[in-house]
């Protein structure tokens, strides 16, 4: 994009001035070469959001921001139900709650590398990952509605995971307001077979060595230490949720004219807060928000049980489970008055700072932490929340690095083969059923984690607390 | 499959770049051989459709308000019997007429091993959708897929 069309707020922070339909502002935080990179299709998407009914303060992208499909990847958005606010299925996205959670251990480097090899097989073998990939868990209808109405604690009470995992997901692992009545049979035949599965493209499981920690205190209050190891797992709602976007999608776009709703983008599709279709989506996109918080809680039971083949004394407890193509209601303070809103964070995460009510006691003084995926080769980070992200984007942060090349590109620049063995080369094993998936993933597709993650910092939405490197990178 | 850039033919497809997902495009002398290589663009960006056995047919009969939200319809209807029958496709045969979809899709189970999909389609979207006559004859179905 070109910076001349923005008015610099600061190094990091840059505005766009309403213009034609715009309601409010867009601001896209992040540096001037972050923002050069970034496609102009992202000023068209954060602009459009500017112009949806009942956005409040302004549209905000963060430092990982590019193309998405109606909103931006990494697009914040809030509504003001009272004043004919939106939500839209298109600004959570086809995985609804896709999210990312780290589970701690006390293994060092040397001990993962004893049996690196071996424990990539084992958690290939045991993580199902991939299309056409399959779990262990089918679902008959009773079952299903179980899961839709209680995420995580219901796979907890099913045997996978532990309750004291609750204190660590977002709302304890259990979305209120989901309606099982408002998920199509379609929906439901989609996911049938698919909790406890990964999924392919962007998503992972990684054992991650604690490279740098950036700040002791926080990292302490984390139970990250230097030279630990950790599990994180990136994945979503799967066949549910993607089947509930696309459903939703449809529906609000036919019916946006009977609100008198006019679409910059058809991908914006939404529908009145206070109307039919958008209390159903929204009773739909909460159930499919406690089936990625079931599908996350169940994976970590697997990741679990592989480690405790290999390191009985590992229970591997979690670190935090956070999710980041979410619509959740907030009370945020907006010239001085506290209001209730709909926030949308499409490829965003939520990052409430220090004190926040939300937060377990353990964390509450420090601030949620914020987990960053990055590439298989480049690593990811931890980050936590801060105070000052509440007034610039409704407690948000980025949620990854970002692309910056699409995967036609990266197929023609890499070899799935060539990034496995240059991968291996760095220490780095990489298991995926498809070497075309891992070409389109090449560390060298996206951009630079590193200058993303020192935005969000510098623009004062997240706090660096550590840095993670991969060893085992298990790839659907 | 053609490359972007290619001289444009009928009967071809191809994928066009988006910064996190696939742009799928066919091209046909009609919308329904259009429509045929849009689903044969969303295959190759799944795998090779050359190395799917047309061993099960999978009928289809769509409708919807306009012809290019039949195009997304049809898509996401193979996405969805994809996923629920965890079959792949390598053949499609289409017929529109006022805005009605009746199609057919051949295809067999996928095979992780024989097939190795690179992707999971999680929907067709509405961007960059056009489904066009550019010019006499030559039809242009297309839109992003959320993978």
């Amino acid at each position: 994009m070109d910076v001349s069309r923005f008015e610099k707020l600061s190094e990091t922070a840059w505005r766009i001035a309403p213009f034609g339909d715009m309601r409010v502002p867009a601001i896209v935080y992040a540096t001037e070469d972050l923002i050069t990179e970034m496609d102009d299709k992202v000023f068209d998407q954060v602009t459009n959001v500017a112009k949806l009914p009942g956005i409040v303060r302004a549209s905000y992208a963060m430092p990982d921001a590019h193309w998405g499909y109606g909103f931006p990847i990494g697009g914040v958005a809030a509504f003001d139900a009272d004043e004919g606010g939106v939500v839209s299925a298109g600004g959570v996205g086809f995985d609804v709650s896709c999210g990312v959670r780290t589970h701690l251990t006390h293994l060092t480097r040397e001990q993962v590398v004893s049996v690196q090899q071996e424990l990539a097989d084992a958690l290939f073998e045991h993580v199902p990952a991939g299309v056409g990939s399959q779990g262990e868990i089918a679902l008959d209808e009773q079952g299903m509605n179980a899961m839709l109405l209680g995420g995580a604690q219901w796979a907890i009470e099913r045997g996978f995971g532990r309750p004291e995992d609750l204190d660590r997901i977002e709302e304890r692992g259990c979305a209120s307001g989901a309606d099982p009545a408002a998920v199509s049979e379609h929906a439901r035949k989609r996911q049938r077979r698919e909790m406890g599965t990964l999924g392919s493209g962007n998503h992972y499981l990684e054992v991650q060595e604690v490279a740098e920690i950036f700040d002791d205190k926080i990292a302490a209050a984390y139970g990250l230490v230097k030279g630990a190891c950790v599990v994180t797992i990136h994945c979503g709602s799967r066949g549910l949720g993607h089947q509930i976007g696309t459903e939703y999608l449809r529906e609000m776009l036919l019916s946006a004219p009977n609100y008198g709703i006019e679409l910059p983008d058809r991908e914006l599709a939404c529908a009145p807060i206070k109307s039919e279709v958008g209390q159903k989506y929204l009773c739909a996109m909460r159930a499919a928000i406690n089936c990625a918080l079931a599908n996350r809680e169940i994976i970590g039971h697997l990741a679990r049980q592989v480690f405790a083949r290999f390191f009985a004394q590992e229970d591997l407890p979690l670190m935090f489970d956070v999710s980041h193509n979410t619509c959740k209601v907030e009370r945020h303070a907006v010239d001085g008055e506290t209001r209730q809103l709909f926030v949308h964070r499409k490829g965003a995460t939520r990052a409430f700072g220090p004190g926040h009510e939300s937060l377990p006691e353990a964390l509450r003084p420090y601030g949620q932490p914020v987990l960053i995926g990055g590439s298989m080769g480049a690593g990811s980070y931890v980050l936590a929340g801060v105070k000052t992200s509440e007034p610039q984007a409704f407690s948000s942060a980025c949620h990854g690095a970002g692309r910056r090349m699409s995967r036609h590109a990266a197929t023609r620049t890499w070899g799935g083969r060539q990034v496995v063995d240059e991968l291996r080369a760095q220490g780095i094993i990489v298991k995926s059923p498809s070497l075309r998936g891992v070409a389109e993933e090449a560390p060298g597709a996206y951009k630079d984690v590193r200058a993303v993650v020192d935005s969000a910092e510098a623009a004062g939405l997240a706090r660096k607390v550590a840095f993670l490197k991969p060893l085992i990178c298990v790839k659907g | 499959m053609a490359a972007a850039g290619d001289q444009v033919a009928t009967g071809r497809c191809e994928h066009f770049p988006h910064d996190a997902d696939i742009g799928v495009r066919g091209y046909g002398a009609t919308p329904d051989e259009a429509c045929e290589q849009a689903a044969l663009a969303m295959m190759a960006a799944i795998l090779d459709p050359a190395t799917v056995r047309l061993e099960q047919t999978v009928d289809f009969a769509l409708e919807a308000p306009s012809l290019d939200l039949l195009l997304v319809d049809w898509l996401n209807a193979l996405i969805y019997e994809m996923a629920e029958r965890r079959m792949v496709f390598g053949a499609f045969h289409v017929k529109i007429e006022n805005d009605r979809l009746k199609g057919r899709a051949l295809g067999e189970a996928v095979s992780r091993t024989r097939h190795a999909p690179a992707v999971e389609v999680k929907g067709a979207t509405y961007t960059e959708l056009a489904f066009v006559e550019d010019r006499p004859g030559l039809w242009r179905a297309q839109c992003v897929i959320d993978v």
